[in-house]
């Protein structure tokens, strides 16, 4: 049923946008995102809250509209299948098959009046035609391949059952079930104890490789990216400002909102719990964007050009940067 | 202690405080049984031996302790008017206004549950806005107008079905429902509004959850989310409405069975009230107060169930 041109990515992403027609006119969450994923490779996509992560992701996979008011624009390939142009019942399909999402709030992204065990056979009754039982049996399997002790105890147990960490297993085995070709994992870190954010992250990055995944690793933290991604996005007020491998950001970033991100990353050498370097300065509010650069009222590195108009993402080789007064290439950020 | 043991026990003085209240306000009623009885030309003699025989002279609170221990040993009285044991009264109607009751929520519950989920498809759809003028068109009538419309429309118009009158099952299962659809379609008439806006609500909370959105993400067709994910976790306040509006649903059965001639124990209850048989009201309003709250209980314990998250914290901690 692969209908990809052999040698091309996975996912292919042009000029992705939403609006959400709010009362202070149209918000641009994600305003012309392009983007794409190599089957079995990992992208992050890293920003400050509010930059629009979540926002492109779920309008990726069709789960923004639908009475929300959003305005979504752009094309979406899957294996070179235009995932916009899907009826609805085609891109259920798809999604059932081949898209596996886990969310940040394992708290609330798992129903609390089912039990665990019959959300994970749900999607494989529906997918893949299990009946009831096999299900149910290749539940207590996923549940236990994501490191859950006595999966078959767990699988008759509700969600509120289960520590945080626990629940966010569950939840990327419901993620996984169907053996999708992409996951994406929307800070599936961030509301849990820093004790197993590590064990998830690499629970997540073990599972990617054996079943050979490409992932959309979605984090705020560069440094949670840096192991893990073999190439990142940037965002910043719904754009891609930076993207390149992960090594080349960390080698020497060319957008100074990159440069900052990494200055707020805490380091070994830093005595524990000194202060980070956080960002001074708000994201624009997005429903009042002016016409310069949206980094520009926190940018050290600002001209007057800055003020008035707009960088549009420029390539340099494989790497792209949004920005009239790029770092010099290979600059290392030394905080 | 045990959860259970702490419902029962408060169920037990929620009962004694109800039973109390309404013998002190059923002996505040004005008028006088025995002059009901004897006619206004009787002398007051007349009228204190027959106050002394049926026990009225003595002290209210006396009178009330009495009450409650035959009552605890399921011994209502008499009715004061034709001796007949009341809590043979009240079982010889119960049958037919739980009947009514229960159809009434069938029926509510029928039109509100498809309604609210047809609703939520599209908020502020056509189907949302006609149901939401439907529901408040049919909040805002009185159910004795409703019942007197319904009889004009199917009984008098259409002569579809018995105006008023009942005919219990045992003689006829099919007449005994055709006399008791109007009445039922009265009361979950109205009674679907509530239930209806108030799911309609919830719904529209619950959709907005992540664990809806990982159902859709799952490829879950967009009635099986809806049935399958947003029903149960929405139905806790339709659960609680549907428990306090009992009480509606009981003073409204009080009306309806008055209109329909329904032989239950609204009617039952309103002939005490009229002949000031003081010992059946109490009796009868006891009965229902005590219906009232068990009803409550149940649906307290209905959450257990609906819920996991209740039973937990209620039976493990
Ligand atoms: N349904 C909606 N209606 C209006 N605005 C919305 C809606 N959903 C999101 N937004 C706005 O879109 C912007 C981007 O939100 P998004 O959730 O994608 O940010 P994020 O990068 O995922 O942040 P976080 O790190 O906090 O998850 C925010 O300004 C948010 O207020
Ligand atoms: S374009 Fe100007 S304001 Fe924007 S990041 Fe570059 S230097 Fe800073
Ligand atoms: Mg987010």
């Amino acid at each position: 049923m692969s209908g990809a041109v052999s040698g091309g990515p996975l996912l292919s992403v042009r000029d992705a946008r939403v609006g959400f027609g709010t009362v202070r006119g149209l918000l641009r969450a994600v305003d012309g995102v392009s983007f794409d994923l190599q089957a079995g490779r990992t992208l992050g996509v890293v920003g400050e809250s509010g930059s629009g992560k979540s926002v492109l992701v779920r309008s990726l996979i069709g789960l923004v509209g639908g009475g929300s008011g959003a305005v979504v624009g752009g094309q979406v390939l899957l294996e070179g299948q235009d995932l916009r142009g899907l009826s609805a019942a085609g891109l259920r399909e798809v999604l059932g098959r081949d898209i596996g999402i886990v969310f940040q709030d394992p708290m609330t992204s798992l129903n609390p009046v089912m039990k665990i065990g019959r959300q994970i056979g749900e999607g494989l009754q529906l997918n893949r035609g299990l009946d009831g039982a096999a299900a149910a049996r290749r539940a207590v399997e996923l549940l236990a391949e994501v490191g859950i002790p006595e999966p078959e105890r767990r699988a008759v147990q509700y969600p509120h059952e289960l520590s945080g960490g626990m629940r966010q297993r569950v939840a990327i085995a419901i993620a996984i079930a169907c053996e999708p070709k992409l996951l994406i994992a929307d800070e599936p870190t961030t509301a849990l104890d820093v004790t197993v954010q590590r064990q998830i992250l690499d629970l997540l990055q073990r599972e990617q490789r054996q079943r050979g995944m490409a992932m959309i690793l979605i984090t705020h933290d560069l440094g949670v990216a840096a192991g893990r991604a073999d190439d990142i996005m940037v965002m910043y007020a719904g754009r891609a400002v930076e993207m390149a491998t992960t090594r080349e950001i960390f080698r020497g970033p060319r957008m100074p909102y990159t440069e900052a991100l990494l200055r707020s990353l805490p380091r070994l050498s830093d005595v524990a719990h000194t202060r980070l370097s956080a960002i001074p300065g708000r994201p624009p509010d997005l429903a009042r964007r002016g016409m310069g650069c949206a980094f520009a009222p926190r940018c050290t590195y600002r001209s007057d050009r800055c003020e008035t108009e707009e960088p549009a993402l420029t390539r340099d080789g494989a790497r792209g940067f949004a920005c009239f007064n790029p770092l010099a290439a290979g600059s290392r950020v030394v905080a | 202690m045990h959860w259970l043991a702490r419902q029962v026990l408060r169920l037990a003085v929620v009962l004694l405080c109800v039973t109390l209240l309404t013998y002190l306000i059923v002996n505040i009623l004005p008028g006088d049984v025995a002059i009901v009885i004897l006619g206004s030309l009787a002398t007051p003699q007349d009228i204190a031996g027959l106050r002394a025989d049926l026990g009225l002279d003595r002290p209210m609170l006396v009178r009330y302790f009495d009450w409650l221990g035959s009552a605890l040993s399921g011994d209502l009285g008499r009715s004061y008017r034709n001796g007949e044991p009341v809590a043979q009264a009240i079982a010889d109607r119960l049958p037919v206004s739980l009947q009514l009751m229960v159809m009434a929520q069938i029926i509510a519950l029928g039109i509100a549950v498809p309604a609210a989920l047809l609703s939520v498809r599209r908020p502020g759809g056509l189907f949302d806005r006609m149901s939401a003028s439907a529901a408040f068109g049919f909040l805002a009538t009185p159910n004795f107008m409703l019942g007197i419309v319904l009889i004009y429309l199917f009984s008098v118009t259409l002569d579809l079905l018995p105006a008023t009158g009942f005919t219990p099952m045992s003689e006829s299962l099919w007449g005994n429902f055709e006399s008791m659809i109007l009445p039922s379609l009265t009361l979950g008439l109205i009674e679907w509004t509530v239930l209806m806006r108030v799911l309609r609500s919830d719904l529209l909370t619950t959709l907005k959850e992540d664990f809806i959105l990982l159902a859709r993400a799952k490829g879950l067709p967009p009635w099986r989310v809806l049935l399958l994910h947003a029903l149960r976790p929405s139905s806790f306040t339709l659960i609680t409405v549907l428990g306090l509006n009992i009480g509606g649903l009981i003073g409204g059965a009080v009306i309806v069975e008055q209109i329909f001639a329904l032989p239950g124990v609204g009617r039952l209850l309103l002939g005490g009230i009229f002949n000031r048989d003081l010992i059946l009201v109490q009796g009868t309003v006891s009965f229902i107060a005590a219906g009232f709250v068990l009803i409550n209980f149940l649906v307290d314990m209905l959450y257990a169930v609906l819920d996991p998250r209740v039973r937990y914290v209620r039976f493990r901690s």
